[in-house]
């Protein structure tokens, strides 16, 4: 058995080319669209699951900013909404919290780790890299369900009596561990617990396919320097998930047992509304280690897929090769080396040694390194391009430009002699909200103009598109831009009122302003749904197998692509995916072979 | 543009071949064991943070002195845990060997030390049981650690809190690996009988 048959077995086996065609016609709809093992359809399952979340987790924003920004003002429907968390048309404290929690768990894991990594892991990896499915198209459909059953279970915390998680995103012990010590830490800490827990079966599973197809389903010819960088990025955050979610994993069952089976690793000497507890000899400060030897990586596996997908659509939509190719592979590598050693600069007010802390700053700052020769390579990529400001291509150069604005402060956060000062303030939340939240959220906007027409046949308005992209993109300036000021004077993120404080009185006006473009904003998100669900059924068909003129392997496959994607042979590749205005060819798929008088990339 | 087609050097990262010749199974099994390396190096590395930021911690050769059968009064120091170490040890060589077997397409040989390992996790397994069920007669089990320190001061019950959550995830995952070995044992017999080849 040669190694090629054995490789592609699990889809050719069942799916023989030949033999594509009739099986699709027995197909239900069930095994289609519901139960599906087709790569594409799985990552259509994680995208339309990801926007439900982004749309639950910024109306959490929404009304969390209701309170913030109109601290004296009555909303009578909130009562109507919401019950007794809006009693007397204020939302109350403890749903407060619930909301500011629920909003991070929401974004960071749903919605732009399941949400973007999942969707475009699944739907461009075998397509791009010229393979018919997932190594195990099985796992990777469990990969989805496991996703969904904790999307289930978190959101089903939202109707307990006591309410859900509300202790923060990163669930912090003592707080998390005690349930008399808020209400938030009761059922509604057990369903947060284990939604994440099957979220990171997910992602073991996701993971572990994503690596291994890359690694060895690669068509003929796509040696790992011709993948295109959209690839190289979702390999990279699936070895990070893969190397750091089992840290988390461990974390959650030392605090599991905390919770329920007596046990104190995090928990000692603790008085809770007067009443000595007996947990003793526990440390309170290894959560917040084993906590951000995930948490830290946890931004890359954000930003990595981002990165990737900004790269392949400013290369097709400038007409140019992607500036530094291999710079930009070496930087993703240290940046994933780099994730695993910085995490204790979430951690410096921790009581951390001082001179550790100064370790944790030089590797820090180390990461600006290998994130500015990316930035660079961008802005060389666009200088002197003949630019098509398609929708993708606005949101690819949006990234950039979202990306340096909250990673400068990066720099500054990642010194420890600020970040004493300015730690647990709205300037931590303007830096992480700029560079990683927002701007992955545009890697990921980017990404489905930009391949909408592939997994629908379909494109999506580009005017709604257009205003979509100028709304969110100042809407997220306006909102965070003054959370900087507000923290540099020190204002302390998740207080529930900032009315009462002398020193943060002058932000109230600022506040209010802030809520405004929240609203605004959020409301501009509905131009994206709208246009998505409208073009999938009703959108300009695509009539043109490569409708960018694009290199990769993706556009060579049909308009719609069956289970299998290729309904003949998979093409074999000849080149790199970034030859565009070479020797004055527009573009040169990676199919066409190198000419005689041609020179090799 | 002529489209002359260069011949394409083949290399073992070129695509279209596996870069490590293996299947794409056990790729993931290496990778999945690296996460599981860094589950239990957490769980670990957890273990020793609090072991070293205590003051006292109760005497190993004290709390494993006993064995099954044996008398209230036998002081066996870590014999016992020594002989679940062996069967360990061994359960893992005729796993390696049941692997070589495999690759010398010796069908009978895989059967027997596939046989061998599993019977090597389930006497593990329950050497494990004993020890438990012994500890927490003992008094011990999560929450409370009735063994004293070295300086036979009273110990935080952290001691008890470690071993058996860790012990107890440990048990789990060999648990998991006689489940696997079992469903392999039954398709080399199922191969076996029908003289199919081993992939």
């Amino acid at each position: 058995m040669s190694h090629e048959v054995v490789l592609q077995a699990d889809v050719a086996g069942v799916h023989g080319t030949a033999h594509h065609e009739e099986h699709h016609h027995k197909q239900s709809f069930i095994t289609k669209y519901v139960f599906s093992q087709d790569h594409k359809i799985i990552g259509k399952q994680f995208l339309i699951t990801g926007i439900i979340w982004a749309i639950l987790g910024g109306f959490m924003s929404v009304l969390f900013r209701l309170q913030l920004g109109f601290p004296d003002t009555t909303f009578p429907w909130l009562e109507t909404v919401l019950g007794k968390w809006g009693k007397g048309g204020h939302i109350a404290q403890e749903a407060y919290y619930s909301l500011t929690t629920i909003h991070g768990t929401v974004m960071v894991f749903f919605v732009l780790t399941g949400g973007l990594s999942g969707t475009f892991a699944n739907f461009l990896i075998p397509l791009q890299i010229g393979a018919r499915d997932m190594a195990s198209p099985l796992m990777n459909m469990l990969s989805y369900w496991f996703f969904l059953l904790a999307s289930v279970v978190l959101l089903s915390s939202f109707f307990l009596e006591t309410g859900p998680f509300s202790g923060g995103w990163t669930a912090y012990p003592p707080l998390s561990a005690l349930g008399q010590a808020s209400d938030g830490s009761k059922q509604g800490m057990d369903m947060w617990l284990t939604a994440l827990v099957f979220f990171v079966v997910s992602q073991l599973l996701g993971g572990l396919n994503y690596i291994s197809t890359v690694l060895n389903m690669r068509t003929k010819g796509m040696s790992m320097t011709r993948m295109p960088l959209s690839v190289w990025g979702v390999f990279l955050q699936a070895v990070l998930g893969v190397l750091s979610f089992p840290v988390l994993f461990a974390g959650f069952i030392l605090l599991i047992f905390d919770r329920h089976f007596g046990t104190s690793f995090y928990l000692s000497d603790i008085f809770v509304a007067g009443q000595i507890l007996p947990h003793e000899g526990g440390n309170a400060i290894l959560y917040q280690h084993l906590f951000w030897f995930l948490g830290h990586p946890e931004v890359y596996i954000v930003i990595l897929p981002a990165m990737g997908l900004v790269s392949e659509v400013m290369s097709t939509n400038a007409r140019k090769p992607i500036f530094g190719y291999s710079a930009m592979v070496m930087s993703m590598f240290a940046i994933v080396i780099l994730a695993f050693l910085v995490w204790a600069h979430h951690m410096f007010v921790t009581g951390l040694n001082p001179f550790l802390g100064s370790v944790f700053v030089l590797l820090t700052l180390l990461i600006a390194v290998p994130s500015a020769i990316k930035v660079f390579n961008w802005l060389t990529t666009l200088w002197r391009g003949n630019i098509r400001f398609t929708t993708g291509m606005l949101f690819a150069i949006g990234f950039v430009s979202l990306f340096i604005s909250g990673g400068l402060t990066g720099i500054y956060l990642g010194n420890s002699a600020i970040d004493i000062h300015i730690h647990d303030t709205y300037f931590v939340i303007a830096h992480f909200h700029l560079v990683m939240g927002v701007a992955a959220f545009f890697g990921m906007f980017c990404g489905v103009y930009h391949w909408f027409p592939k997994m629908f046949g379909r494109f999506m308005n580009s005017t709604l598109g257009n205003i979509h992209f100028w709304v969110t993109l100042i809407g997220a300036y306006l909102i965070f831009w003054p959370m900087h000021y507000e923290g540099f004077a020190g204002m302390p993120r998740r207080y529930y009122d900032y009315s009462g404080w002398e020193s943060f009185k002058q932000f109230i006006s600022l506040n209010k302003f802030i809520s405004i473009v929240v609203i605004i904003t959020f409301t501009g998100q509905f131009l994206f749904v709208f246009n998505f669900f409208y073009s999938i059924f009703k959108g300009r068909k695509v009539t043109n197998k490569n409708p960018w003129q694009s290199n990769t392997l993706e556009w060579t496959t049909p308009i719609k692509p069956l289970h299998g994607n290729w309904p003949g042979e998979i093409p074999e590749v000849y080149r790199w995916p970034y030859d565009y205005g070479k020797d004055g060819v527009d573009f040169i798929p990676q199919t066409t072979p190198v000419g005689e008088d041609e020179s090799v990339h | 543009m002529s489209v002359a087609v260069r011949e394409q050097k083949r290399s073992a990262w070129g695509g279209g071949y596996s870069p490590f010749k293996v299947e794409y199974g056990k790729l993931m099994m290496w990778f999945f064991l690296l996460s599981d390396s860094f589950t239990f190096g957490a769980l670990l590395i957890s273990y020793l943070t609090t072991r070293f930021a205590t003051m006292g911690w109760p005497d190993p050769n004290k709390v494993f002195k006993s064995y099954p059968g044996a008398s209230e009064f036998a002081n066996a120091p870590l014999v016992f845990v020594s002989v679940m170490t062996f069967i360990l040890i061994i359960s893992s060589v005729t796993m390696v060997l049941a692997v070589q077997a495999g690759k010398e397409m010796n069908k009978k040989a895989v059967i027997k030390y596939t046989l061998f390992t599993i019977i090597g996790g389930l006497l593990f397994l329950s050497c494990q049981a004993w020890e438990w069920t012994h500890l927490y007669r003992e008094g011990a089990w999560w929450g409370r650690n009735p063994f004293p320190n070295f300086d036979g001061s009273l110990s935080s019950p952290n001691f008890t809190n470690f071993f058996f959550t860790i012990t107890g995830f440990h048990g789990f995952h060999v648990f998991s690996g006689v489940i696997i070995n079992i469903v392999m044992l039954i398709m080399a017999f199922v191969m076996y009988s029908k003289k199919e080849d081993i992939i």
